[in-house]
């Protein structure tokens, strides 16, 4: 009984020590979202709460946390309740794979890209209860436009990821990184890391793809009923799933946590440093793509999506395949 | 379609082109300032919070003669006035209704003697309606506070009338 009471404090201690990082980060990754957009505009941004604004995301937190939480008459209550909920859970629980170093992972296992595909598959329940349990037009409408963009998009990058589990053999997050050591994959691959940033943009509704949003339509979109706490949870499983879609990013095709110059003074810097530098790199383009891009219209986003990026992608896995092939190159497990 | 078109989209060359742009734009001096606290210039012409003036030796400008009532499009100003001992006539209440006020400047052009005029003050924000129903002595106060600057903002425009 007690040994299983200390595992389970472990357990607890390591979820703990991976998960508050992370929602610290999200805090940070808010506001050096918010700066880069403002600076690209010749804008001051955020930058009077804490050193350089630092702290605004906490302000604002604190902010929702006191505001009123309105439910509306008509709706329903329980899935209105869960689906942020849902939403918030589901882009945290999906960090457990990532690896940080070689040997800090939560849980290492062997088929932690599809399990990633899977949980970012299921981020799209959160939305569509949000605007289906708020029994309003532009909440239904917002849903609605994000379930088929997200089905849409999901299909191109698991495409991608075939291509990149073709030069592997392993569905290990761990093993994919380790075999980028002499080259990282984006050098080989890099159409697809081109296409998979692009749908990594539609997958979390950031610009220009955010017409789940677009609040010159559709007000917010499913979040529109939302309030307080309950939208803050959106927006924080909004921002952890663009975190996580950047550490895909990165572990897929930037080598994760590998260093990219194995010389003196540079190979004393801990390699989780690494997979934060390169995640913050991806984020930072995020903000830059959402600062210059104008939000594209519905039919062209399915178009890209169903008419370019898949056969693309498709054509790409056959080359790759048939290259490994002819050359026998073929990863062996 | 051409195909330099074709090369350009496959390329991205205008997405890359707009993103060099951005980074370069990152780092230029920026336009905007911390507003609260530091301001933007502001023109001596501007129509901000009204104030009462007075003479330098503290006898009101004010001579009642109603011409602000008058002329205020949205009547937003309310004026009685008396006779005093020496024959002068003064005013006994002068409200205005800031809420009521659409800043058009006019009670300040009407005025003969430049007892109201509109100070440079724009932030005078209040938590309930009744803070915005100006009397006398709250438009003197005004008159008080800001009198050094509304003298200048004056002598400044007075080339252009």
């Amino acid at each position: 009984m007690q040994e299983y009471f200390y595992l389970l404090l472990s357990e607890i201690y390591k979820i703990l020590f991976l998960l508050v990082p992370v929602l610290v980060s999200i805090a940070m990754v808010v506001w050096l979202d918010r700066r880069v957009w403002a600076f690209v505009q010749k804008r001051r941004g955020p930058n009077v709460v804490g050193p350089f604004g630092l702290l605004q995301s906490l302000a604002d937190a604190l902010k929702y946390m006191f505001k009123e939480i309105i439910i509306p008459a008509s709706s329903n209550k329980i899935i209105f309740i869960l689906a942020p909920i849902v939403t918030m859970t589901l882009s945290l629980i999906a960090w457990a794979v990532i690896p940080f170093s070689e040997d800090f992972v939560l849980s290492d296992i062997n088929v932690g890209i599809l399990y990633l595909f899977a949980i970012s598959s299921l981020a799209v329940y959160g939305i569509i209860m949000g605007g289906w349990a708020s029994n309003s037009k532009y909440p239904f409408l917002g849903s609605i436009r994000s379930a088929a963009q997200m089905v849409s998009y999901e299909v191109s990058i698991g495409i991608i990821i075939i291509n990149v589990l073709l030069c592997v053999g392993s569905l290990n997050l761990s093993d994919i990184v380790l075999a980028q050591e002499k080259v990282w994959f984006i050098i080989p691959l890099f159409p697809m890391f081109v296409i998979f940033f692009i749908s990594a943009l539609a997958e979390t509704n950031r610009p220009p793809f955010d017409l789940p949003e677009a609040e010159a339509e559709l007000v917010a979109g499913y979040q529109t009923e939302y309030s307080g706490m309950m939208y803050a949870m959106f927006w924080l499983g909004e921002y952890a799933n663009i975190l996580l879609m950047c550490s895909i990013g990165s572990i897929l095709f930037l080598g994760g946590w590998l260093s990219p110059i194995n010389v003196y003074p540079f190979d004393l810097i801990p390699s989780p440093v690494w997979l934060i530098l390169k995640i913050l790199l991806l984020f930072i383009l995020f903000a830059l793509v959402k600062a210059i891009v104008p939000r594209y219209r519905y039919d062209q986003l399915m178009r890209l999506g169903w008419k370019i990026f898949l056969p693309f992608s498709l054509f790409w896995v056959v080359l790759t395949a048939g290259y490994l092939l002819y050359f026998n190159l073929l990863p062996v497990i | 379609m051409k195909i330099s078109r074709i090369l350009k989209t496959i390329l991205m060359v205008d997405f890359l082109s707009a993103l060099l742009i951005a980074v370069k734009e990152l780092f230029k001096s920026k336009k905007t300032i911390n507003y609260p606290f530091e301001k933007g210039k502001i023109s001596p012409r501007a129509r901000g919070e009204h104030a009462l003036r007075r003479y330098p030796n503290g006898e009101e400008r004010c001579i009642g003669c109603k011409l602000c009532e008058a002329i205020c499009p949205a009547q937003a100003i309310t004026i009685e006035s008396f006779e005093r001992s020496d024959g002068s006539r003064k005013t006994t209440k002068y409200d205005i209704d800031m809420l009521k006020c659409i800043y058009c400047g006019l009670c300040e052009e009407s005025c003969p003697v430049d007892a109201i005029v509109q100070g440079p003050n724009f932030e005078f924000a209040t938590e309930t309606r009744e803070e915005l129903y100006y009397n006398k002595e709250k438009l003197l106060a005004n008159g008080d506070r800001w009198e050094s600057v509304l003298a200048a903002n004056i002598k400044a425009d007075n080339p252009y009338r």
